[in-house]
């Protein structure tokens, strides 16, 4: 298989981007592919914490780019599962201490030894973005059913076609069924009407996210909640599995019982 | 309209709301709005100045009701289009040029 470069994006800051890219690459490597997750928000790194690696760190992507040291030394291994591994980025430099063109020549050296290459981008449309972006094949935008969120995902996928990434796909997280039900919120179907793009996966608002953050464990490392099912799903259709999606929309059958049995495949 | 539309158009009449007035409605309605500006590249306040400057081409050649005058971005299957609504009250008769 040929290796992936996926870029995870949203536009919007906090709706899930670092939680996404740190379950998804975990579930992965969890299918047995080898996986490395690089910080791309050079100046806020995030990806370390929530990965529960920040005690690891010795070198950074920063470093590796400035010839400190060499990439590898950079890759941090996680210990709990084999083939994942995270490469931090520096704290104290700003954006531009990495160019889309230091970029695209980390993740290009990188395909050699990885399955997949996801690259945790920070919020915003300006370098920042454009630089984590510039080495990735394909793009995961992720974005939460509120107006706000939608409508810069709206305007990220808009850039992220321009740049000709391709598949770009969505992740909407958060997603509260019940407020969904009563008709209080977005449903997945209205953010999907509007975005017009493939869907790839739905996470229900959980607070097994909350602590699993605080523990620095990702869920998919052992996790069996509603939103590590719902990550471990995207991983495998990522993988190019045929799962089918979680139903979240229709009103609840109650309980967890109910809420497996509405699942629902709908060939995308 | 994918499948989830079909699906949440069945069990959505269910909720406490009429689907009109309901938050995840007005929500999406505003998006739909907020994003046919945002993709067209059309601000709010471009559209007041274009409505403004459409009225004096016009109301050379016709009266108007100024009032009430409706200029949307309007979607229309795949495509938005600019839609005006533009009332005449009287087509004004033109003075014949020199004669």
């Amino acid at each position: 298989m040929a290796p992936r470069v996926i870029v995870v994006t949203s536009g919007k800051g906090g709706v899930g981007k670092t939680t996404a890219t740190a379950n998804i690459a975990t579930a992965l490597a969890g299918l047995g592919k080898k996986v490395v997750a690089i910080d791309g928000d050079v100046g806020l790194r995030n990806l370390d914490v929530i990965m529960g690696l920040e005690n690891r760190i010795v070198y950074t992507l920063v470093d590796a780019i400035d010839g400190i040291c060499r990439l590898n030394q950079a890759l941090i291994r996680d210990k709990r599962i084999e083939n994942l591994y995270m490469i931090p980025t520096a704290q104290s430099k700003t954006k531009d201490a990495v160019t889309s063109d230091q970029m695209v020549k980390v993740c290009d050296e990188l395909r050699s030894d990885f399955d997949y290459i996801l690259i945790d981008s920070p919020a915003g449309i300006e370098s920042g973005f454009r630089n984590a972006a510039a080495g990735a094949d394909e793009a995961l935008v992720v974005t939460t059913p509120e107006v706000s969120a939608v409508r810069d995902a709206d305007r990220i996928i808009g850039l992220l076609e321009s740049m000709e990434k391709s598949p770009i796909r969505l992740i909407v997280n958060r997603i509260r069924p019940h407020m969904v039900r009563k008709g209080d919120m977005l449903g997945v179907a209205d953010v999907l009407d509007i975005l017009a793009i493939d869907l790839v996966g739905m996470v229900p608002d959980d607070e097994t996210v909350v602590t699993s953050s605080n523990k620095g464990e990702p869920l998919t490392l052992s996790g069996n909640s509603i939103a590590a099912r719902a990550f471990k799903n995207i991983a495998a259709r990522i993988a190019g599995e045929d799962v089918p999606f979680m139903n979240l929309d229709v009103p609840s059958g109650g309980g967890l019982f109910g809420f497996f049995k509405r699942a629902f495949g709908n060939g995308r | 309209m994918g499948i989830f539309s079909k699906f949440s158009s069945i069990f959505g009449s269910a909720g406490e709301h009429t689907r009109d007035t309901s938050p995840g409605q007005l929500a999406r309605d505003r998006l739909t709005v907020v994003l046919m500006h945002d993709r067209a590249d059309i601000s709010p306040g471009m559209m007041e100045n274009m409505k403004h400057d459409i009225i004096e081409v016009i109301k050379k050649y016709v009266d108007i009701d100024e009032a009430e005058i409706d200029l949307a971005l309007e979607n229309e299957e795949d495509s938005v289009a600019l839609v005006a609504n533009i009332p005449i009250m009287t087509v004004l008769r033109r003075r014949r040029q020199g004669r």
